[in-house]
């Protein structure tokens, strides 16, 4: 507990660097991933990351030093022009998006592990540090880290919500915002060059590979609670801000333990608690809900089917076994019994000696879906003209969708038929 | 870019076979890595069906998540496994005929490397042989091949399978990121060459020794790292086919 304390009162000032250098970037990160997200363009981060290599070693090669500021430039220029030639391949031949992102890729950093290597054995002394590039250094955040990646927060923040519009625009719907004129050439590259900018900073803190997660895991983790964009946004930031916090807490207790992986562990975590139990997108909840449904579709079948034989005795409350139900529609024998069981319950349905008989309510129910049933099939004769015996399908399925507002607008259309295409009455409460 | 992710997710497979079997006897890494791979390959289609996660998001979160795991398995327990991050992240073709493989009576029989690729190469050249047909018509037209009753997810599985199988035994050796580009880059050069099917695998195979050969001089003119010589060398290939699409294309126009 006094760790706790000591470390989230940030008294120390190598934890509050580091601390407050994670959050800046996996917050900045997150949104910029957003919209890498939306435009169904995740990988690219990882293309980035990789790329970014070369560029590191040229430019140490070309200025002698290790100067932060010519090597983010570096890795700027490499990464950049892999994005780009990524679309260019895609957009110039038959390579598929994937392909070219994969071949890009392995290229760069093939290269960048190339020119690694011919540096460190050329002997230059000073060449020790470049590999953080390739691993991160979270836990050795300085002052001046703290600087460029406030600097570039900023930016990004500035620029997303310069563009905000215009950004979302063409992340949902390229080809209107191309209709009505927005430059998209032109915000695609300065999208490009934001994502760009992200993953070279981000990457000095968590390296190559866990960089795609810092992207795009708290966008897909957001993405499963909220069907708007701002809110999205504001909560992935959250997401990858708290897991950053996770991370760096947990190599502060255990220093052997690398800050990168474990915000990504974090992240990531979030990300699968997201996918199953996100009540309105979750794995889980929609299970649950397709069930609910299956119970309900089952029930109204019951209903309907001892409402069609009561029809043709011309006794609606005659009682029937299990096995006469069956004859008239194919249940699962278990289906069947147990939607009889809970129809009992709900007052559908009533039984006596394993017989069982409608209820008034019960009635009513079975008489309504068969009524939209044939509702629907008139609808689907005289409006969408397919023939009678086609229509009985898709009149299976919709019978338990049909609202009671949609019900009585398709009763004042049809102008309360009688007869449904295959001369059954239709009942009318 | 499914291999890309396999490449990267076998880590926590690799170590904790290391782990349990307490050796870097390579079958045991094989079969611990080739698992993961598999689970990757499987997490990965349960996040984008039941989870409705787009396909690129539902890759990207599920590699990087399994490779966070492995390296936090190879820190925690540094001290006890003669692995790192390094190697396997950019393995050392160089060291390979250090690692022998002797026989019982002490005879030397050569890197042992060579004896679990060519056994991979043989495996995937004989699936390939004899399920010619079912991969050629899953590949071009899964559709018709449901309706004429091969199981698509079978020999997604199964090709998948041989990706990962494929992706672990050159991992010593070149590396996981360098595997992507041994994947991707001769297929991707000679799909841009040709039109027919076979020619395209005949011509993929040359193209892997070509750049192997290649990268391997280059490398050595450079005193660098070999892996990353063969890869930038598939890209030089790759600009070349490239290049040579966009004329011939040109002139047709």
């Amino acid at each position: 507990m006094n760790d706790f304390i000591y470390f989230f009162s940030l008294q120390d000032p190598n934890i509050r660097y580091v601390v407050i250098g994670v959050i800046l970037l996996t917050a900045s990160s997150s949104i910029v991933g957003t919209f890498a997200f939306l435009r169904k363009k995740s990988l690219v981060g990882d293309a980035v990351a990789h790329s970014v290599l070369p560029g590191v070693c040229l430019a140490f090669i070309i200025s002698g030093t290790k100067n932060p500021l010519w090597l983010i430039i570096g890795a700027f220029l490499t990464g950049w022009l892999s994005l780009v030639l990524i679309d260019y391949i895609t957009k110039n031949s038959k390579i598929k998006e994937d392909a070219a992102i994969g071949l890009n890729l392995s290229v760069f950093f093939g290269f960048g592990m190339l020119l690694l290597t011919y540096i460190q054995h050329a002997g230059n002394a000073s060449q020790s540090g470049l590999d953080h590039f390739l691993f991160g250094k979270a836990a050795a955040l300085v002052g001046d880290d703290l600087l460029v990646f406030g600097a570039v927060a900023i930016l990004l923040l500035g620029l997303t919500i310069l563009f905000f519009k215009e950004f979302t625009l063409i992340s949902f719907d390229i080809h209107f915002a191309q209709t009505i004129g927005v430059p998209i050439k032109f915000l695609q590259l300065v999208m490009t060059t934001l994502t760009v900018l992200a993953v070279v900073i981000g990457i000095q803190a968590v390296g190559v590979v866990l960089m795609a997660a810092i992207l795009i895991t708290p966008a897909a983790a957001a993405r499963f609670w909220t069907e708007n964009i701002k809110v999205m946004m504001v909560l992935g930031s959250v997401f990858g801000a708290i897991s950053g916090m996770a991370g760096a807490y947990i190599s502060y207790l255990a220093p052997a333990m690398p800050t990168g992986p474990w915000i990504v562990v974090s992240i990531s975590s979030i990300a699968l608690f997201s996918f199953f139990f996100s009540p309105s997108r979750g794995i889980l909840s929609r299970l649950l809900k397709q069930m609910k449904i299956k119970k309900r579709m089952s029930e109204e079948n019951i209903l309907k089917a001892l409402y069609h034989m009561g029809e043709k005795d011309k006794d609606f409350y005659k009682q029937r076994s299990v096995a006469s139900i069956l004859e008239k529609r194919g249940f699962q024998i278990p289906e069947l019994k147990q939607g009889l069981r809970r129809l009992k319950r709900q007052g559908f349905c009533s039984s006596e000696h394993s017989l069982w008989k409608l209820t008034p309510e019960g009635k009513n129910k079975g008489q309504r879906t068969v009524k939209l049933h044939r509702l629907w099939e008139v609808y689907l004769t005289k409006y969408v003209k397919i023939a009678a015996d086609h229509v009985h399908e898709d009149a299976e399925t919709i019978e338990h969708f049909l609202t009671p507002e949609l019900e009585q607008r398709l009763e004042k259309l049809l102008d309360y038929p009688t007869t449904d295409p295959h001369q059954s009455t239709i009942p009318y409460a | 870019m499914v291999s890309d992710a396999i490449s990267h997710s076998v880590l926590p497979g690799i170590v904790i076979a290391f782990l349990i079997s307490g050796s870097r006897d390579s079958l045991v890494m094989l079969i611990g890595a080739g698992l993961l791979g598999l689970i990757t390959t499987f997490i990965i289609e349960f996040l984008h069906q039941k989870g409705r996660l787009q396909a690129d998001a539902s890759i990207g979160v599920t590699f990087t998540w399994l490779f966070a795991i492995g390296v936090i398995l190879l820190s925690y327990f540094a001290g006890d496994v003669d692995l790192d991050q390094d190697c396997v992240l950019n393995g050392e073709i160089a060291l390979l005929p250090l690692d022998l493989w002797y026989t019982e009576g002490g005879t030397n029989m050569g890197p042992k490397t060579i004896y679990v690729s060519g056994g991979i190469t043989l495996l995937v050249v004989l699936v390939i042989y004899f399920n010619y047909k079912e991969l050629l018509v899953t590949t071009f037209d899964s559709g018709y091949a449901a309706s004429i009753g091969i199981s698509i997810a079978l020999w997604h599985y199964v090709i998948m399978g041989l990706v990962s199988l494929t992706t672990v035994a050159s991992f010593e050796s070149v590396g996981a990121i360098l595997v992507v580009a041994f994947i991707i880059a001769p297929p991707a050069t000679a799909y841009l060459l040709t039109e027919k099917f076979k020619t395209m695998l005949l011509l993929t195979c040359a193209l892997g020794i070509l750049i192997s050969i290649s990268g391997y001089y280059v490398a050595v003119w450079l005193d660098g790292s070999i892996a990353g010589a063969m890869s930038s060398m598939s890209g030089v290939f790759f600009a070349m086919a490239f290049a040579r699409y966009r004329w011939t294309k040109k002139r047709i126009t």
